[in-house]
């Protein structure tokens, strides 16, 4: 098994399942030491199931999303009996987390794609004037993933399902290649052909609530403002993208415009 | 270079002095004074008679702040105020005292956001160099990382604050306000040891407090621990078996301690959340919270197991005071940034990310 990434609750591995050919992509959730052990199991619980359910939903609805292999949602307690759990808590009550075995899914993150595709822009104008007609092909490109992304998160809440942390890690191009090391592949503009799939739905919840929606694709506006910069002029492309994806989405995206005044300290000149 | 800084956004009045050595030494702080406007118990601090309250002290303690750090106005090279976020009548209050200091020593003024003085703090006081930050306080949540020249939030609450949610419980069971209800919380949840359910809201890397607030009110509410103290009233749970304190009515003590394990593990999660989306394993506390010891520790305990480190402070650099702005402000002066007389107004509204961090690369 090879560690691919120590994600903020679950670490990622990669392994294989029935087949040595066959990858899969195995996510840990390890009981987590800073929380009190009452939560920690209620919210381990609650989590890796939910994440299956949803999951398991989505395959069946034809959304691009990983499948589910297997799942356990409390590892090493086969009596499972919890009856005596609460109170003065030792560690006795602490679980062992869970974990979850899904489909792999080949790709590169979208997060790293537009950061390689930001950084060669960067370079490129710095070695030459860029032709406007060269900036324009580039930035269709990085349009046309945004708004596949757009209709992908479309997708996903036609199914009845919202995300709950929305970001452009939490998305993958399939069949875009993951740079080897660090500077790799610098001189090319990267290749952004392939169907994004959505991973990571350690937060994700059935609703069909406008709000909902309109939270989730707030959540990934504000993840993709402060990871993305300078690439943040071009998010209207995601939006157009999920406003053609579904009947419904807006309403949805209306209510987006009300949940962004919401937010904490916002200058109300203008 | 000297600056000298006032703080007033809330209930604490600072003053603050800075010298950056020309020599290109460390940073040293001169003086370091605060006065907290304390309520009594079961009442939060209104703006008028917090302001009424900076208005009568401001002057002392700069007084004194010149005293402690030896030093005289014509050393000073800028003034710095805190233009906002915060309490707007309190904030006045040291926005015009930095006026008028601005125009009878002749020295340039210097507007600086509250938050930024946190994390210019805490940079400096902890020498965290590119950390990811949690501030915390009584009117402020977020989840910060610095990228191109700017301070942006990746994570924030949706709603009150969870110094706010502190004090406001600590209002509904009458705990005191003196030194800080968050502080007495703290020591009061301790001696808790029955955790109750409350509900658990986080939204990626956004967090919601209201419906945990009005959740815990009515258990306080339920189990007759609003208001005052009875004199016979046990503050921590005698259960001796788990299956005793299953069944047993939760005391105050056990409520303080089930809102902090609750509201402290969202913070660490939408922390962790945010370290492994920008790839970062530092982590720096900083706002009134951050002096916390539990939610240290969980943080400790968080970044131990991503390889990384935790970086806070005590109250002196935590709780809101003056040295952050002067810190902030002088840092700002520096890179060539004052602010002209008539542009020396404050706001309640300012965000962490409208500041242009010219001082950084």
């Amino acid at each position: 098994m090879q560690l691919i990434t120590q994600g903020a609750e679950a670490h990622l591995y990669k392994t294989t399942y029935l087949s040595p050919s066959t990858p899969a992509a195995l996510k840990i959730r390890p009981t987590k030491p800073y929380r009190h052990p009452i939560l920690d199991r209620r919210l381990t619980r609650a989590r890796v199931l939910q994440e299956a359910r949803c999951l398991v939903r989505l395959v069946r609805e034809g959304v691009n999303v990983p499948a589910v292999l297997a799942v356990d949602w409390d590892i090493n307690n086969t009596n499972n009996n919890h009856s005596g759990a609460g109170g003065d808590v030792g560690e006795g009550v602490r679980g062992n987390g869970a974990w979850i075995l899904m489909e792999w899914i080949e790709g590169c993150v979208v997060r790293v794609v537009i950061q390689r595709w930001e950084r060669y822009i960067k370079s490129r104008s710095a070695a030459v004037k860029l032709q406007d007609n060269e900036i324009e092909e580039e930035e269709k490109k990085v349009k046309g993933l945004l708004r596949r992304v757009g209709a992908a998160v479309g997708a996903l809440h036609k199914a009845g399902v919202v995300h709950g942390d929305l970001t452009t890690s939490n998305l993958i191009l399939r069949g875009a290649e993951e740079p080897a090391a660090e500077g790799d592949g610098e001189g090319v503009s990267p290749d952004m052909q392939g169907e994004v799939v959505l991973i990571d739905f350690g937060l994700a919840s059935q609703s069909i609530q406008d709000e909902d929606r309109a939270v989730d694709l707030y959540v990934l506006e504000r993840a993709f403002g402060s990871t993305h910069p300078r690439t943040e002029p071009l998010f209207g492309e995601v939006l157009e993208g999920y406003r053609a994806s579904y009947r419904g989405s807006g309403s949805v995206l209306k209510r987006l415009e009300d949940v962004r005044m919401r937010g904490r300290k916002r200058s109300m000149i203008g | 270079m000297i600056s000298i800084g006032l703080e007033s956004s809330a209930n604490k009045l600072g003053v603050g002095i800075m010298v950056h050595p020309d020599d290109g030494k460390p940073p040293q702080v001169l003086a370091n004074v605060r006065h907290t406007y304390v309520t009594p118990p079961g009442e939060g601090f209104l703006p008028k008679d917090t302001a009424r309250h900076h208005r009568a002290w401001v002057v002392k303690l700069v007084k004194k702040a010149l005293r402690e750090a030896q030093v005289s106005p014509k050393d000073v090279d800028c003034i710095c105020f805190t233009k906002g976020p915060g309490m707007g009548a309190p904030l006045q209050s040291a926005a015009i005292a930095a006026r008028m200091l601005s125009l009878l020593w002749g020295k340039e003024l210097v507007g600086v956001n509250h938050c930024v003085g946190h994390i210019e703090m805490g940079r400096l006081i902890t020498g965290a160099q590119n950390p990811v930050v949690l501030y915390v306080s009584g009117g402020n949540t977020q989840v910060i990382a610095y990228s191109s020249q700017r301070y942006r939030i990746f994570g924030e609450t949706l709603d009150i604050a969870v110094g706010n949610c502190l004090d406001r419980f600590a209002r509904t069971l009458r705990i005191s306000n003196d030194p800080a209800p968050g502080y007495n919380i703290e020591q009061l949840a301790k001696k808790g040891r029955k955790l109750v359910d409350l509900p658990y809201t986080v939204k990626g890397m956004d967090i919601s407090m209201s419906g945990i607030l009005a959740a815990i009110d009515g258990l306080a509410v339920q189990y007759g621990l609003d208001g005052d103290w009875n004199d016979d009233e046990d503050v921590a749970n005698n259960a001796s078996t788990s299956d005793d304190l299953e069944n047993a009515k939760p005391t105050r003590a056990d409520l303080c301690f089930s809102l902090q394990e609750t509201v402290y593990s969202m913070l660490v999660e939408i922390t962790e959340r945010a370290m492994a989306h920008v790839g970062s394993k530092d982590v720096l506390i900083v706002g009134g919270v951050g002096c916390n010891e539990r939610l240290q520790e969980m943080m400790g305990i968080m970044a131990r197991d991503r390889g990384g480190t935790i970086h806070a402070t005590d109250e002196r650099f935590c709780i809101d005071n003056g040295i952050m702005i002067a810190q902030a402000g002088l840092l700002a002066y520096k890179s060539g940034s004052t602010t002209a007389l008539k542009d020396s107004t404050c706001t309640q509204r300012f965000r962490t990310d409208d500041v242009f961090v010219k001082w950084r690369d």
